[in-house]
């Protein structure tokens, strides 16, 4: 009986606790002469409501750069980040949110993306990671398939990359990096086993900042793969993708 | 003798102890008025908070589930389903992440031919994967019931694998799609895609175009 009691009251207070948790939003005091709020999230919707300097507003959410507010006479709306920078909080200090530019394409401390591209007449897609240890050396773990008419393959790599100008909107880098690869013949075409075989590449290309969190990058990678055979095999890729940073 | 002392020693300790105490409390008492005062001073206006920005909480992320239908060229139209994950970047841009799958039909030829058979039960299932870029063409509102909703009609393409007849294929998407947003942490899809790949199953090496529409909800977070 006690514990379903001191259940009941666990719950309660849970509960009562995630009520409050809900409601207690962001209030901040608007600076600027009138806030424009739309109707939705993004610069085509409508203005439908409009809220004076002085005013005590809401925050309740964000999406991108939009956040939705609620004014005293419970009106909601969404408002563009620029539009809120001006707003104070309650002690009237200004307020801070998020924005990210390239300062913070120039500070991010990882990405990950996605490339398509071609390997050695392959269409090739890969995954990455990336972590920067500093602006100008970045670690790397990438996830690559490699699909031909007659085997696709998965590559897996491991890679450490310099930025020797990490301040440039358009940032190179140069990459030395090291795998495996496991190439699988087509079921229908070719009877031969699959391989696997360690790999080595080294690799140039570079970042470009685009906006908000988005880079644009390319990069040409030239592999080494230690077959057990007598001969290495070369293998060029170039490719081509974005990445998003944090 | 050596008891008496130990007697005088505590009983010395007690009264110290009792002295220290008297002058503690007694300067609680003191110190209590002066607060009070103090408090009635510089009574604050409004209470001062740490403004962090986690705060705010943002909805970029979007997650769902989605069933439909997928014509499978050559081996007819089947039901489909999969999983999508999305984020948005800007109000405009989202990138997306797919994962799907079918299972094909019987060609004609193996429909007629009675009996033949291109391909076993485990060959028939396809899967995919795609990873694409969204573009919100036409962001706006879809009135509903007296109510107005916002909802988003895009357009979004990507690269992937399609594993199929237990083959990799490179395929590249296209499509339209149209998200309505009822509540700000939930949404509706309903999706046309085109999956395009290179088959060679039915002999020679052709394009193939295997159409997707399917319809899905997905959760902001």
């Amino acid at each position: 009986m006690r514990i379903i009691i001191f259940c009941l009251i666990a719950f309660r207070a849970l509960s009562g606790g995630l009520a409050e948790a809900k409601e207690s939003f962001l209030e901040v005091i608007v600076a600027d002469p009138y806030l424009e709020m739309h109707s939705g999230p993004a610069i085509g919707y409508p203005v439908l409501h409009v809220v004076e300097r002085g005013k005590k507003i809401k925050i309740l959410l964000r999406k991108t750069d939009w956040f939705k507010i609620r004014t005293e006479k419970n009106k909601e709306g969404w408002v563009y980040l620029n539009e809120l920078k001006q707003t104070l909080t309650l002690d009237g200090q200004p307020i801070k949110l998020r924005d990210v530019t390239i300062e913070g394409f120039r500070k991010r401390s990882w990405d990950v993306g996605l490339m398509g591209g071609d390997f050695e007449g392959a269409a090739s897609m890969t995954v990455f990671g990336t972590y920067y240890i500093a602006p100008t050396l970045s670690a790397e773990i990438s996830a690559t398939q490699a699909i031909g008419n007659f085997s696709s393959s998965i590559l897996g790599n491991v890679r450490l990359a310099a930025h020797p100008f990490p301040e440039w909107r358009i940032s190179p880098f140069f990459a030395l990096g090291a795998g495996y690869i496991k190439t699988s013949p087509d079921a229908t075409l070719v009877a031969t086993v699959d391989r696997d075989d360690p790999i080595a590449h080294v690799s140039f290309g570079a970042n470009m900042y685009v906006t908000k969190r988005f880079i644009f990058r390319v990069e040409y990678n030239n592999y080494k793969v230690f077959t057990s055979r007598n001969d290495n095999e070369e293998v060029e890729e170039w490719k081509a993708g974005f990445a998003i940073f944090f | 003798m050596e008891s008496r002392l130990c007697h005088l020693f505590l009983k010395g300790t007690f009264k110290t102890l009792l002295g220290l105490s008297i002058i503690f409390v007694s300067n609680i008492h003191a110190a209590v008025p002066l607060e009070k005062k103090a408090e009635q001073i510089i009574l604050p206006e409004l209470e001062r908070r740490e403004i962090k920005q986690a705060e705010i909480d943002t909805e970029d992320f979007e997650i769902g589930f989605f069933a439909g239908a997928m014509s499978i060229e050559d081996f007819g139209v089947n039901g489909s389903a999969g999983l999508r994950f999305a984020y948005h970047v800007t109000e405009d841009i989202f990138t997306e992440i797919t994962i799907g799958g079918s299972k094909a039909g019987e060609t004609s030829f193996e429909v007629l031919g009675g009996g033949v058979n291109l391909l076993t039960d485990d060959e028939r299932l396809l899967s995919y994967y795609n990873i694409s870029v969204g573009y919100n063409l036409f962001a706006g509102e879809s009135f509903f019931a007296k109510r107005a909703f916002n909802s988003d009609l895009y357009l979004i393409a990507g690269i992937g694998n399609t594993q199929f007849a237990e083959e990799d294929h490179f395929t590249i998407n296209v499509g339209v799609g149209y998200r309505f947003i009822p509540k700000d942490w939930f949404a509706i899809h309903v999706d046309f895609r085109d999956h395009i790949f290179n088959s060679d199953i039915l002999g020679a090496d052709k394009q193939t175009h295997n159409l997707e529409i399917n319809a899905g909800i997905t959760f902001f977070f």
